[in-house]
């Protein structure tokens, strides 16, 4: 308990208070503007963040991070268009709900679901500490190693349709990471060029991929404005509805911290599987995908309670379940922060500050909507091309700040064309992101590993190590076995959608 | 807009028009760094081969070749979509604003940050078609707020502009401060 009180006396600032308030209002709008998001705010913020104290730093992103999803409802349900790729399956009865004068309820449940989300995952976050302390410190280096393969062989299996494209971009990432020179100073694939010596800088390849490849796609794109239309009536009312749908809710929120805990699999999962349970155990299953407040409910819990996991293998192992994580690892890094077993060994009041920080941005948020929704409405009707040239702007503070590096801009414009092919094409870019920062893992964890082992089945010869290389083999294995019964069920060529998709270009 | 008909397409990546191009320019890509990574790594003598600097480049190299190779049979069977060289074209537009943002940043350090950002924002405002003074207006205004936000109150590290060495002492050091 005493703590737990040092965590809250620790936020107890009046910089860490106003961190956590830009954090979250500024999620809020962040992700209700589509084509923004909050992986390109945090590229953004990231630099900045640099020069504050780690709390300060760490609360402000994860208020983007836990309150971007709110937002991302908002145009989702009002205009079809989801304000982040993870409200995409929003609009799938949100919208609906909207076209038969329904916008308000949608709102609501959708708010009131991402709040049940969010505090189911933050608690689950809480009960689970004390595990995590237990369990962390049986994790050696080859259990890292392992869970670290675990994640990229997930993040590459969990784009289906693009396997090949995310296992290629995955390899593109872990050769990212191994650029330049290595720690006894060899020279690795850096083709007798001095700015390759350096290797390259996880900011500049994030700002590039995330914020320059969203500036560059809005630039390009013909110019839109959102036109949505306000909404009439009291929303705190509106979200007593929830409470008839809270065993959908609690189950959503139970996949996504299922899911979230997972590296590399994260919140589409939770949300294939949270809807996919919320319409087996429908009395009205004709209704999902035609407005149905359960489906609505499943979506944004789930996605919502996918935060507070993801931060269990970043706190506890050290390891980036996905590409926003992988971020906040480089702001541990800076401050000399090393996340991972020892964390809630010697700063446990630290983590603590960090959970209570979730419960209130998640407070300020609901509060924060409740009032100012069709404030929002007015804030997404910006024109897609000025937005562009908003996030060129500011991403130039983002790669230029970091070093004043001309060089490093030029490096991260390279990715931000990268990642706008990536984005036209429907194909990943949290392979690279994930690559990049794993490989790095992976690389130091093997060769510590290494030394104890003399035969093989040595690396899988404790428990946790053993359980770990099992789930990688069923991984792959149900992978197989998906893909065959997936090519029994295809679609012919002519009913297959071959549109860009909105849910893929962030 | 979210066009997916069913659940499973909401979730499942299709292809698209430039899936071939882009195959072929991983595989060249791939295949150019497999031939250089004799040369471009170093195997240690006396090291064992996971703790070798040659290995995660090969291990990433090997990985990056199997699988473009892979994606590119997988497109190669696939029916042809229509609209391939469009797609190429809209990638080569975007680089012009690749080279919007380099003379940004070259020039940033020479004119300073807030007058440069003010001029770019209003400039690229008229390059996208943008002729309200409205807009025009709120692009300057939002330059500006970005240079007081990042550069006066956080004091993020962008260099003061060439330019402000001819202004008079007292403001000199205040303009490369502060904008």
């Amino acid at each position: 308990m005493e703590t737990f009180f040092a965590g809250v006396e620790l936020l107890m600032r009046w910089d860490v208070a106003l961190a956590l308030f830009i954090g979250s209002v500024g999620g809020v709008v962040i992700g209700a503007i589509p084509g923004v998001g909050a992986a390109v705010a945090i590229a953004i913020l990231l630099p900045a963040t640099f020069s504050l104290d780690p709390i300060v730093g760490l609360t402000m992103l994860l208020g983007i991070y836990g309150s971007s999803m709110y937002g991302g409802a908002l145009p989702a349900i009002l205009i079809n268009t989801p304000g982040t790729a993870v409200n995409a399956l929003t609009t799938y009865d949100g919208y609906p709900m909207t076209k038969r004068g329904e916008a308000r309820r949608a709102l609501a449940l959708a708010y009131s679901a991402s709040f049940w989300g969010g505090i189911f995952g933050i608690l689950c976050l809480i009960f689970l500490s004390p595990v995590l302390a237990l369990v962390a410190p049986h994790f050696g280096s080859r259990e890292i190693f392992l869970a670290a393969l675990l994640g990229i062989i997930l993040v590459v299996l969990a784009h289906r349709g693009q396997v090949f494209a995310a296992g290629g971009l995955a390899g593109f990432g872990i050769l990212l990471h191994t650029v330049g020179l290595d720690t006894k100073y060899n020279q690795r694939m850096t083709f007798e060029q001095t700015w390759l010596t350096g290797g390259f800088d996880l900011i500049v390849v994030v700002l590039g991929l995330f914020a320059l490849s969203q500036a560059f796609l809005l630039l390009t794109e013909k110019d839109s404005a959102p036109d949505p239309q306000p909404v009439d009536g009291s929303m705190f009312g509106a979200m007593k509805e929830m409470w008839l749908y809270k065993r959908v809710a609690t189950v959503a929120s139970g996949f996504g911290v299922l899911m979230g805990m997972i590296p590399g699999v994260g919140e589409f999962t939770a949300q294939f599987m949270s809807y996919t349970y919320a319409r087996r155990t429908s009395k009205t299953p004709d209704d999902f995908g035609d407005g149905a407040p359960e489906g609505l409910i499943a979506s944004e819990a789930a996605n919502n309670a996918v935060p507070a996991a993801a931060m269990i293998p970043l706190l506890a192992l050290g390891i980036p379940g996905e590409a926003l994580t992988a971020m906040m690892l480089s702001v541990f890094y800076v401050h000399n922060v090393i996340p991972g077993p020892q964390l809630f060994q010697t700063q446990l009041d630290f983590v603590y500050a960090l959970y209570i920080a979730m419960i209130l941005l998640n407070v300020i948020v609901i509060i924060f909507l409740i009032f100012s929704t069709n404030m929002l409405t007015k804030i997404i009707q910006v024109p897609t091309r000025f937005l562009g040239m908003v996030i060129l702007i500011l991403s130039f503070v983002g790669v230029y700040s970091l070093r004043n590096s001309v060089i490093d801009c030029a490096i991260a414009s390279g990715f931000g064309v990268l990642g706008l092919v990536l984005k036209r094409l429907n194909l990943p870019i949290v392979p690279i992101v994930l690559g990049m920062v794993l490989g790095g893992i992976m690389e130091v964890k093997l060769r510590s590993a290494m030394i104890r082992v003399k035969q093989p089945l040595d690396f899988v010869d404790r428990p946790i190590a053993a359980i770990l290389a099992v789930m990688i083999v069923l991984v792959i294995l149900m992978h197989i076995r998906t893909l065959r019964k997936e090519h029994k069920a295809r679609l012919s060529e002519a009913e297959i959608d071959h549109d860009l998709h909105d849910s893929q270009t962030r | 807009m979210i066009k997916a008909q069913t659940l499973q397409d909401l979730f499942k990546r299709y292809r698209r028009p430039g899936d071939l191009f882009y195959s072929i320019i991983c595989v060249v890509f791939s295949l150019f760094l497999a031939f250089n990574l004799r040369a471009e790594t170093t195997w240690v003598d006396n090291t064992k081969l996971f703790a070798q600097p040659a290995f995660w480049p090969y291990v990433a190299v090997s990985a990056m070749t199997v699988f473009s190779a892979l994606h590119l049979v997988s497109s190669v069977v696939s029916p042809k979509l229509d609209g391939r060289w469009q797609e190429v074209g809209f990638w080569l537009r975007s680089v012009e604003y690749a080279g919007w943002f380099m003379i940004y940043v070259i020039t940033v350090p020479q004119l300073g940050y807030l007058p440069t950002t003010v001029i770019f924002a209003v400039a690229l405002c008229l390059r996208l078609g943008y002729r309200n003074a409205r807009y025009l207006g709120s692009a300057a205004l939002f330059a500006v707020v970005v240079v007081v936000i990042f550069k006066s109150l956080l004091q993020v590290k962008v260099p003061g502009g060439a330019i402000y060495e001819l202004l008079p002492t007292a403001l000199r050091s205040f303009f490369l401060t502060y904008f």
